[in-house]
């Protein structure tokens, strides 16, 4: 263990060097977290805090053996069913400073797939509870999570690494935030039944969204995805007719032309919601008539657009991620001089 | 500037108006909106300062200060922060204030360094005439609305910009919503119609009496900002003028109507004579 610390270590697996297929095999069902918890006292861990999410399982404890720390592994793969060399291929391992600063760079977003996003400082919060809940946070770990949070915010606010949108169909909800502002009263038609439509018609719900309707070619699909999205269902064939009805028209078909063309959306005012209008083209091939975007107060994105927008966010996160790492390093070094001072070697 | 005049007590507003456009723009160049509450009491603050510096104007003056070019557009940006500072937060949309210190600072400065606009005050130019008064008053404040329209108008014109162009991130996306902004700019056009509107039609009467005191280019120029504020507001309540061409065109509109304060403020004035501008020092 680290020399001169009280033995903290890091140990798991994340999506960076394991793939998604052996992720799968990696997950830890959360009842099984409890033969893990089962290690600590009787002289082995004397602190363990899991984080067990869909693109990492990863381990923070406090052992003073390193034996303990494989003792840790091996029951991992026995939950698992995976073998310790397979294991051993795709571990992380970090040991004092080093796992302080993991866990920072973890919680501040800058280990996650989709990198600077929020949901993960959640989880590790989460992560961090149920373990105080059940007596695996001691006076190590207490410290080092409560300064890895603070660090994490610290970074967020004096960084910009989560700004931006950086998937297609949140970058598609920001654009209609720009242009309706709050989205409550936004209608939304969604053209198809694709996964990208779909997403991002979920993207829409959860920006607030609440007037929702689905048209597909297949009615049986339309229902079943009116039904999943909490929306209502308009038969494909009075498309034309109902257009003019809605703020937001997110086009996903497979028709190999447009099925939205420029003369039904320039209906006249007394037919059509007044305001803007926006139109998002998610298909290929594209499901609205390009001319649209010359209509007066329309907007039009396809595909392309919304993939350079969340590329150039994505781009401006990573010049961040240099900067918050320099942060990470500062704070971890900080934090663990802290640690040694106050619990030396035989915490 | 000292003892204090009324031009002392205005510079002070613009510097207040000033320390706003400053607010504004270390926010923006941070990335940042700016504090509403801070923008807020640095207007108050000029609105102040202004309220009193036009105050003793108008004590000298013996009325509403609209004898020169400098109290015209002093009232006109006077205007526009009344109006910013009634319903502004209403709005919502933290830009309007920063919109309004630059409207307000660029007015109020521009017309204290151009000393000639404020060479000669016209004293008494109502002539106890309190009708022709609330006429000059009303129009000069629809004026100060058009400006806030203006400050809307520039917003909804970037923003749709950069929608357009496909960039709805960076500086783009600290602006607000299209919908948001087209709604107050319908309100401040509508009220701004409406105020000119009333303001002619208080002149209306007066003029129906004395024909002979009615200033042609000065009629005109109203008139003709009134038309046009108008057809605009129709053909955008008619859906017949996008956005953009709406935006442009209050844009337009407002530089037509500081434009038309020449004419306005020039030869042809009702009763009054000229005094230097000194003699107003209190």
């Amino acid at each position: 263990m680290s020399a001169g610390g009280p033995g903290l270590f890091h140990v798991g697996v994340s999506h960076h060097a394991a793939p998604l297929s052996l992720r799968e095999r990696l997950a830890l069902p959360p009842e099984r977290e409890a033969t893990l918890r089962a290690l600590l006292g009787g002289g082995r861990l004397s602190e363990l805090v899991v984080l067990n999410t869909c693109n990492r399982v990863e381990f923070y404890g406090v052992a003073q053996d390193p034996a303990e720390v494989s003792a840790l592994e091996n029951v991992y793969c026995a939950e698992t069913g995976i073998e310790a060399a397979e294991f051993a291929r795709v571990r992380l391992r970090a040991d004092g400073a080093e796992a302080a600063a993991h866990l920072i760079a973890v919680a501040a977003g800058l280990e996650s797939q989709l990198l600077g996003e929020n949901e993960i400082f959640g989880q590790v919060k989460e992560a961090y509870e149920a373990a105080r809940r059940q007596g695996g946070a001691g006076p190590v770990l207490n410290r080092v999570f409560q300064k890895a949070f603070q660090a994490a915010k610290h970074i967020r606010t004096h960084t910009a690494l989560s700004e931006g949108q950086v998937s297609v169909a949140n970058v598609a909800v920001e654009i209609a935030a720009g242009i309706f502002g709050e989205l409550s009263a936004t209608r939304v038609l969604l053209l198809g039944a694709g996964d990208i439509g779909e997403k991002t018609a979920k993207a829409f719900r959860s920006r607030g969204a609440t007037e929702l309707t689905v048209a597909n070619r297949t009615a049986e699909r339309a229902l079943a995805l009116a039904a999943e999205l909490d929306a209502k269902a308009l038969p494909f064939e009075h498309l034309a007719a109902h257009l003019p009805d809605y703020d937001v028209v997110v086009g996903s078909t497979a028709a190999p032309h447009a099925v939205v063309r420029s003369a039904d959306v320039a209906a006249p005012k007394a037919r059509r919601r007044a305001g803007p209008r926006l139109f998002l083209d998610l298909a290929l091939p594209r499901d609205i008539e390009t001319e649209v975007a010359e209509l007066p107060d329309t907007y039009l994105y396809n595909l392309d657009d919304l993939a350079a927008i969340a590329a150039r966010n994505l781009a401006a996160r990573e010049a961040e991620a240099l900067k918050a790492r320099r942060i990470v390093a500062e704070k971890a070094d900080a934090l663990w001089r802290q640690i040694v001072a106050r619990h030396g070697a035989g915490a | 500037m000292f003892p204090p005049t009324d031009r002392t007590w205005i510079w002070l507003a613009a510097g207040c108006y000033l320390a706003g456009v400053a607010l504004g723009t270390v926010a923006l160049a941070r990335g940042r909106r700016h504090s509403s509450a801070a923008m807020y009491v640095t207007l108050a603050a000029g609105y102040a300062f202004q309220t009193f510096g036009l105050y003793l104007r108008g004590m000298a003056v013996g009325g509403c200060p609209l004898g020169n070019r400098f109290e015209l557009v002093q009232f006109t940006a006077w205007s526009a922060a009344t109006l910013y500072l009634a319903v502004g937060p209403a709005f919502r949309l933290s830009l309007l204030g920063y919109a309004t210190s630059l409207l307000a600072a660029g007015l109020t400065t521009a017309s204290l360094l151009v000393t000639g606009w404020d060479a000669a005050q016209r004293v008494n130019i109502f002539g106890g005439n309190a009708w022709i008064e609330l006429h000059a008053a009303l129009a000069l404040f629809s004026y100060g609305v058009f400006g806030l329209l203006a400050a809307a108008a520039a917003m909804y014109w970037l923003r749709d910009y950069g929608l357009r162009r496909k960039r709805p991130d960076g500086g783009f996306a600290l602006l607000p919503s299209i919908r948001d902004l087209d709604h107050m700019g319908r309100r401040l056009h509508a009220t701004g119609v409406l105020l000119l509107a009333a303001a002619l039609a208080v002149g209306a009467v007066w003029w129906a009496r004395e024909p002979a005191t009615v200033n042609a280019p000065k009629l005109a120029a109203t008139v003709s900002v009134f038309a046009a504020y108008a057809l605009a507001l129709w053909l955008r309540l008619s859906d017949r003028l996008g956005g953009r061409r709406w935006a442009v065109a209050c844009l337009v509109l407002f530089v037509a109507a500081l434009l038309s304060i020449v004419p306005v403020s020039g030869r042809g004035e009702p009763a009054g004579r000229s005094v230097p501008a000194e003699a107003s020092a209190p």
